[in-house]
């Protein structure tokens, strides 16, 4: 077994201690309703940060646009949803079909602006898909689309302009969004997603095409140069990141039972909290990213003590941690007095005893 | 008749988003950051400016020249504890540390001044211009702020352009390390950027708020993302590019709130903008990246 | 090596999140042995009362006054003896206006043991919290969660007008009082309370005659400059503004209607409430807008009086409108108590039950209505006032 196996088999291992670790706390009942609720979410946060570290640390583009991806995905899903869940009674038959329509429809979205996009660079690039996710929020809040027995109607006006007969339902009204999804993201779900887009995401990097993407990272002209085809990887890479925040975007649209379009949640604000956990973990470092993920979202509800200071603390903690994670300084200090180290001279010490 | 109207308020709408890249661009281009706080720092300008006049009662000149001092003085310290650490580190760390401190001094505004909002008093004593017998009204705050972005943008070049300093900002834009060889204090310069750019942002929330004048600790925010995007329009790190790329966002902004869909006016600058970029990838005046194997 | 700080990431991570679960859960036993040693000091007579809204973030200003009024409410009653000699607990925590924030916020509150909600203070979060207190059975009232399904289980209640209520009855109004036949309309397309308003407007109106001649919509994005919006109203020849948004917003209306020279009758509702006291506003600005509250900061009922007069000394602020909301959603939950004869050892789901019922027998006189009942649909009754201002202060109509 090579390192870098390895060092995969302890991510997913870490993945599902977890979850073996949540699932008897759970089941003892020694954990409190908020960490119950916020099992879930938790699994969201961590597929958003895979997923853009991707982009981010693979591909090495910066993507502020991933949220608009999860709009896509996540008014998809709930739309096939709403309208199945008479017809399709199976939950675990409809949820599944959700998450695979959710998918293909970010990843559609994906191709759809990367062809176009990619071969922008940079801030250039990061610009753009902000402006894809600001696109995707205004034009979802303008959106209203009911059904009847004539079937789908749709306007950009308001609801009363769809027309539609007596028995109909509206199932996106406009900035009202969508209302009544089932409830259908569970922990073990949320953890399965997980372990699939490791899986998907490790595999690719480990695999020739994932060689190729980060040697276009690494030198783009470089890798041309050795008949390397940068739109088809590059493609690939940000196809596969588009889908999976799509299916984190099924996971969110399931968990509550109202979705609607607003700054805070499909804005360029959630791109850019998926951004600070993919950077806080370290660019490109799965593992790190599911732990920044982890502790950034448990954050702000472990303040909630501090009641008014909390989002104050939490800003200043988030500078706190960068400021430890990436200057220089502070890394050579904790290379002085890391565990690692302590242990290394210990182990030293043994052998020369 | 309205065709002008609406233009004229588009310029004027834009010549904010140019005031405000202005300060965005001119970061970016030394320091090679993208300085998210930069529009927070112009809701401290805002709120200062509030303080001094509406508090201490002072006059809005006296006023202005606090409030610039003030947030000078802030954007350096930021950029002392904050950003200066991370120099060597990479860009997306100070990114993410930008962020933070927007967090921050949106928080910290929140807990001093409250989340009412407040409304701003003028500093522009500028009377409104009035044509075609009063179907196209120009108000004061847009000469002034047309003037000021104007004088800033020339002023800006100028000193860049002639100053010895702004050679060495020039310089260290360029390449750090040889700048350094060159005898140049990268930190001085890179920290005078700063300083530059936060006593614009004070400029442009003296302007902004006065324009518009509703004073929240959220004001800031949205301003500048759309001035961000303006100076990415432009072309990031020209100073021209801001100006033109900030007239032109406004104008396409509320052209296509009165002629297309105002529900969609969003959508429709974001989607000009990706257009623009896929024609130009650098942005209208950005410079051509040369790139070296 | 690298394994060995793998280890140590895989083990701290671990490590952090059994952490986070016993903290959370020893936080949550610590706090319920503090209850119940207060509980225990009182006698066992504690009502505790969770309250949820955005105190961080663009809406904070709703959610501070709903935790500001529902607190003097609650500091005015314990003065007074409490509920059915029992004293009134509140905890009111940040949802941020984001609906997962709001769950969060619920559950902690569940943590805390709470027996009734009054929240949220925002209308998509209230739709998610509703869920929720739903399958736990515990008895929400929102103060200002207007949108439709906010109250879609039996066990909500709320004390402001449905959105599409207030625009039927600013349509009526309109139309019945013929003042304007061309009406335009300036909505706010991304906000659930100002686009609700807007469509049952925009249907009302055809019944009532009058034409909407103009619609124009902005965004949470773009909510600086509204000329164009005014502008195209003056070309369609509106001589009423519509306007279902927020006060800060509509200072800015006004503010650059007047420099357009564009001066019609403008109308608005309870969203409009606040704009008199916006810091610093020129009330000349709001000279002749009408707009349909059911609260009026400058009232002259004792009630009012006394309310504002707390609010001020308290907060060094004018209370609007869902401050007066959340104070009369707390006596409303006192009222409530008092019929069902409840008592502070319930569980939430046995008092949920008994306020379910009691909603519907009560009525109260409030800061926002006078002789508000319930309907078991969990709306309220009560009549709007509409307000005119004239000389700078509300002027019954």
């Amino acid at each position: 077994m090579n390192k870098t196996t390895k060092s995969n088999f302890i991510t997913y291992g870490m993945v599902i201690a977890a979850y073996v670790i949540m699932q008897i706390l759970v089941g003892t009942g020694s954990v409190s309703s908020l960490l119950k609720g916020l099992l879930v979410p938790l699994c969201i946060y961590v597929v958003l940060a895979l997923s853009l570290n991707l982009t981010v640390g693979i591909m090495g583009e910066l993507s502020l646009g991933h949220a608009g991806f999860m709009c896509v995905g996540a008014f998809s899903s709930a739309v096939f949803s709403v309208v199945t869940v008479d017809t399709i009674t199976n939950v675990a038959v409809r949820f599944t079909l959700a998450i695979i329509i959710g998918a293909i429809v970010a990843a559609i979205f994906g191709i759809i602006l990367g062809i176009p996009v990619l071969r922008l660079r940079g801030d250039y690039l990061a610009i753009v898909t902000l402006a894809f996710g600001e696109i995707v929020k205004n034009f979802i809040n303008v959106v209203y689309l009911g059904i009847d027995k004539n079937g789908f109607h749709f306007s950009m006006k308001d609801s009363v302009s769809l027309n539609m007969e007596e028995g109909s339902k509206v199932i996106i009204n406009g900035a009202q969004g969508i209302t009544g999804t089932p409830k259908n993201a569970t922990f073990t779900i949320g953890i399965v997603i997980i372990l699939i887009s490791l899986f998907v995401i490790l595999n690719l990097i480990n695999s020739r095409s994932g060689r190729a993407i980060m040697a276009i990272r690494d030198n783009r002209i470089a890798a041309e140069s050795v008949g390397i085809n940068i739109t088809k990887y590059k493609l690939m890479a940000f196809t596969i990141s588009a889908s999976i925040a799509g299916v984190a975007g099924v996971l969110y649209a399931h968990n509550l039972s109202t979705l609607t379009a607003l700054p805070k949640n499909f804005g360029y604000n959630m791109s850019i909290m998926i951004l600070v956990f993919v950077v806080l973990g370290g660019i490109g470092n799965m593992r790190g990213s599911i732990i920044a993920a982890v502790l950034l979202t448990l954050l702000p509800e472990l303040l909630r003590g501090l009641n008014d200071y909390r989002m104050l603390i939490y800003a200043i903690v988030l500078i706190v941690m960068m400021l430890f994670n990436w200057s220089p300084k502070a890394r050579e200090f904790r290379d002085k007095y890391s565990l690692k180290r302590l242990f290394s001279k210990k182990n030293a010490q043994k052998e020369e005893a | 008749m309205s065709f002008i109207s609406y233009l004229i308020n588009g310029i004027s709408l834009g010549s904010i988003y140019a005031l405000i890249a202005l300060g965005y661009t001119m970061v970016y281009g030394i320091a090679k950051m993208l300085n998210f706080a930069h529009g927070d720092i112009i809701m401290i300008g805002g709120f200062t400016l509030f303080v001094v006049m509406n508090t201490l009662g002072l006059p809005p000149l006296v006023a202005v020249l606090i409030a610039i001092a003030i947030c000078t003085a802030l954007g350096v310290i930021i950029e002392k504890v904050a950003y200066k650490p991370l120099r060597q580190a990479s860009p997306l760390a100070v990114l993410i540390t930008a962020i933070g401190v927007s967090y921050l001094l949106q928080n910290v505004a929140l807990l001093i001044f409250g989340a009412n909002t407040k409304l701003f008093t003028s500093v522009v004593t500028v009377p409104a211009i009035s044509l075609a017998e009063g179907q196209i009204n120009i108000s004061g705050e847009t000469t002034v702020t047309i003037i000021a972005s104007i004088i800033i943008m020339i002023g800006l070049m100028l000193f860049i352009k002639k100053s010895k300093a702004g050679q060495a900002m020039l310089a260290v834009s360029e390449d750090k390390g040889a700048a350094e060889l060159m005898g140049i204090n990268v930190n001085a310069t890179i920290t005078l950027t700063f300083a530059i750019g936060s006593a614009l942002a004070a400029i442009a929330g003296a302007l902004l708020c006065s324009a518009y004048p509703t004073l929240t600790p959220y004001t800031g925010a949205m301003p500048g993302i759309k001035a961000f995007v303006a100076a990415v329009f432009g072309g990031i790190g020209s100073i021209p590019g801001a100006f033109i790329g900030g007239i032109l966002l406004g104008i396409i902004e509320n052209l296509s709130k009165a002629y297309i869909s105002s529900q969609m006016a969003d959508a429709i600058v974001f989607a000009v903008l990706i257009v623009v970029l896929l024609v130009k990838p650098t942005g209208i005046l950005g410079k051509k990246i040369n790139e070296k194997v | 090596m690298k394994k060995a700080l793998s280890f140590i990431l895989a083990l701290s991570m671990v490590v952090s999140l059994t952490a986070c679960g016993n903290a959370a859960t020893s936080d949550s036993a610590a706090e319920g042995t503090e209850a119940a040693a207060t509980t225990e000091a009182a006698d066992g007579t504690t009502f505790k009362i969770g309250g949820i809204g955005p105190v961080t973030g663009g809406a904070a200003v709703y959610g501070l006054a709903v935790k500001n009024g529902a607190q003097i409410a609650i500091d005015e009653i314990n003065a007074a003896g409490g509920v059915n000699g029992a004293q009134l607990e509140f905890n009111f925590q940040d949802d941020e206006h984001d609906a997962e924030k709001s769950v969060n916020a619920y559950n902690t509150l569940k943590d805390w043991n709470m027996q009734m909600l009054m929240g949220t203070v925002t209308s998509t979060p209230c739709i998610a919290v509703a869920q929720e207190s739903n399958n736990d059975q515990i008895f929400q009232l929102t103060p200002s969660g207007s949108s439709v399904p906010c109250v879609q289980y039996d066990n909500a209640f709320r004390i402001c007008f449905s959105d599409p209520n207030q625009g039927l009855k600013s349509a009526q109004y309109i139309g019945e009082n013929g003042l304007a036949s061309k009406v335009a309309v300036i909505y706010d397309s991304s906000d659930v309370y100002s686009s609700g308003i807007y469509e049952k407007f925009v249907e009302e109106s055809k019944n009532q005659n009058i034409e909407v001649v103009a619609a124009e919509a902005f965004t949470a994005d773009s909510k600086t400059d509204f000329t164009v919006q005014l502008q195209k109203a003056k070309d369609a020849g509106a001589e009423l503004v519509f306007l279902p948004i927020y006060y800060s917003e509509a200072a800015l209306i006004l503010a650059q209607a007047n420099t357009m020279g564009f001066a019609p009758q403008f109308f608005g509702c309870d969203g409009l409430d606040g704009i008199l006291t916006v810091e610093n506003f020129d009330t000349k600005l709001a000279e002749n807008v009408m707009l349909l509250t059911p609260f009026a900061a400058d009232a002259t009922d004792d009630l009012t009086k006394k309310f504002v007069e707390t609010y001020k000394s308290k907060f060094n602020e004018t209370p609007n409108q869902f401050a007066a909301d959340a104070y009369d959603a707390i006596y409303t939950i006192k009222a409530a108590l008092e019929e069902a004869k409840a008592t502070p050892d319930m569980n939430a789901q046995d008092l949920c039950e008994v306020l379910k019922t009691a909603m519907t027998t009560i009525t109260i006189d409030g800061l926002t209505g006078e002789g508000m009942s319930w309907t078991a649909d969990g709306e309220v009754n009560k009549a709007p006032k509409a307000v005119k201002i004239v000389n700078g202060v509300y002027t019954a109509m």
